[in-house]
């Protein structure tokens, strides 16, 4: 049983990879004002326009959105799953404010 | 930790698998297999319901057909956003269905002949789907959970508008009430059968089941649907065409009786009522509309072309 991703030398980076001239695009939502975009999915399209529309048909069919972004799928860097240990592993329990004794007679800080 | 220690720890600690994670080939190949399935059957579905768009009773009917029609298209197309989470294109999937390589479901290939049909197939199909679709939004691959919950949330809307059409049809006059009968009594026996074989001769229950793909068996599964909606179909005064279905007070579940898993097998090997039909009808479309794809490919190039050499 091999563990690694399967993909062989003439296969291209399917996040990459223009399938029939539609590369693929990734979708951020701002559901509403005050919040933050967040990924919904990804959808295919030739240019930004059409993936701006797209994703309003596709993700917001029922008003789940204020504000769209899409960006190319391969423009994205992103972490090594491999490396998450080293990159979020280390404990820093002092950050947080429960590491701290405050005595009851101060009462709420 | 090796890889394969990493991948079972997960799975142990009912932790989702992520994209870039090690996996077995053997659970991507499986995850591929199901999604693209699953992907497949809600783009094929949209054909039954599509056929009732123009010849709905009235706009309003009208209109929510076209709304379901369209999240049936949205479905597919988050379930084939997580499918290429896995390092498959789109378009390979797609080659893969229109050269009846890989399967959709088979409650597809049942036609649609009356307006009862649409209501048949909000209230049983998409019920049934709905069942195993709970189940799979707690499915260990993080992308086909996401794509389920989201999913589930639309599909409520689906069942419901089935049942009101159900609904008002058996308050209806005579022939109303005939038309929802006889929906009812094509549709049952195929919607009990989407669940799939049953456990003893289902082939990848033990392995989804100890990878958490699958939380529940198919017999399981299909007895909560079924303990659900027989009540549902006394409500509208209608009757389950099935001579030997009781209550049974020991188990608290209702029997049934044989499902005829030969019909089952034969649609599902291509010989249903519309199996051609509805892979005919994909291929055409997809061939007959490629100068869309062509056409706005070409308008992007030539787009950056011209913002290249602006």
């Amino acid at each position: 049983m091999s563990y690694d991703v399967p993909r062989t030398d003439d296969e291209v980076d399917p996040t990459l990879a223009g399938t029939e001239g539609s590369p693929l695009w990734e979708v951020f939502i701002r559901a509403d004002r005050g919040l933050n975009h967040v990924h919904v999915g990804s959808l295919h399209a030739p240019d930004a326009a059409t993936a701006l529309h797209h994703a309003r048909d596709v993700y917001t069919r029922r008003k789940e959105g204020v504000s769209i972004w899409v960006v190319p799928s391969s423009a994205i860097t992103a972490t090594d799953p491999h490396d998450a240990t080293d990159w979020f592993g280390s404990e820093h329990p002092y950050r947080h404010p429960t590491f701290y004794e405050i005595p009851e007679e101060v009462g709420h800080m | 930790m090796t890889p394969e220690e990493r991948f079972d720890a997960l799975i142990g600690e009912d932790l989702k698998i992520e994209p870039r994670d090690p996996m077995p080939d053997a659970y991507r190949a499986t995850m591929i297999r199901q999604i693209a399935q699953h992907a497949h059957s809600e783009v094929i579905g949209m054909q039954p319901e599509g056929n009732w768009i123009t010849r709905a009773p009235s706009l309003k009917r009208k209109a929510i057909l076209i709304a379901k029609v369209q999240d049936e298209a949205g479905h597919g197309l988050y379930l084939y956003s997580a499918a290429e989470t896995l390092g498959v294109s789109r378009a390979e999937l797609v080659d893969l269905l229109h050269e009846g390589r890989q399967k959709y479901s088979s409650i597809f290939n049942y036609p649609t002949l009356t307006w009862a049909d649409i209501g048949a197939i909000g209230w049983l199909v998409d019920g049934a789907a709905i069942t195993n679709q709970v189940m799979l939004t707690r499915t260990s691959y993080g992308p086909y959970s996401r794509a389920m919950i989201r999913i589930c949330k639309e599909e409520s809307f689906h069942q419901r508008q089935g049942y009101e059409i159900m609904r008002v049809l058996s308050e209806g006059t005579d022939a109303q009430r005939a038309m929802a009968q006889d929906a009812l009594d094509r549709w049952w026996w195929p919607s009990l059968m989407m669940f799939g074989p049953p456990d003893a001769e289902s082939t990848h229950t033990v392995q989804s089941m100890a990878w958490k793909i699958k939380l529940e068996t198919n017999d399981q599964l299909r007895q909560r649907f079924i303990d659900a909606t027989v009540p549902q179909a006394e409500y509208l005064g209608l009757k389950v065409p099935d001579p030997d279905l009781a209550w049974n007070t020991e188990t608290g579940h209702y029997d049934v009786g044989p499902i005829d898993w030969d019909e089952f097998w034969s649609v599902v090997k291509g010989d249903g009522p519309c199996n051609k039909e509805r892979s005919a009808h994909k291929v055409g479309v997809w061939e007959e509309h490629a100068w869309v794809r062509e056409a706005a490919a070409a308008h992007a190039a030539k787009a950056r072309t011209a913002a290249a050499s602006a």
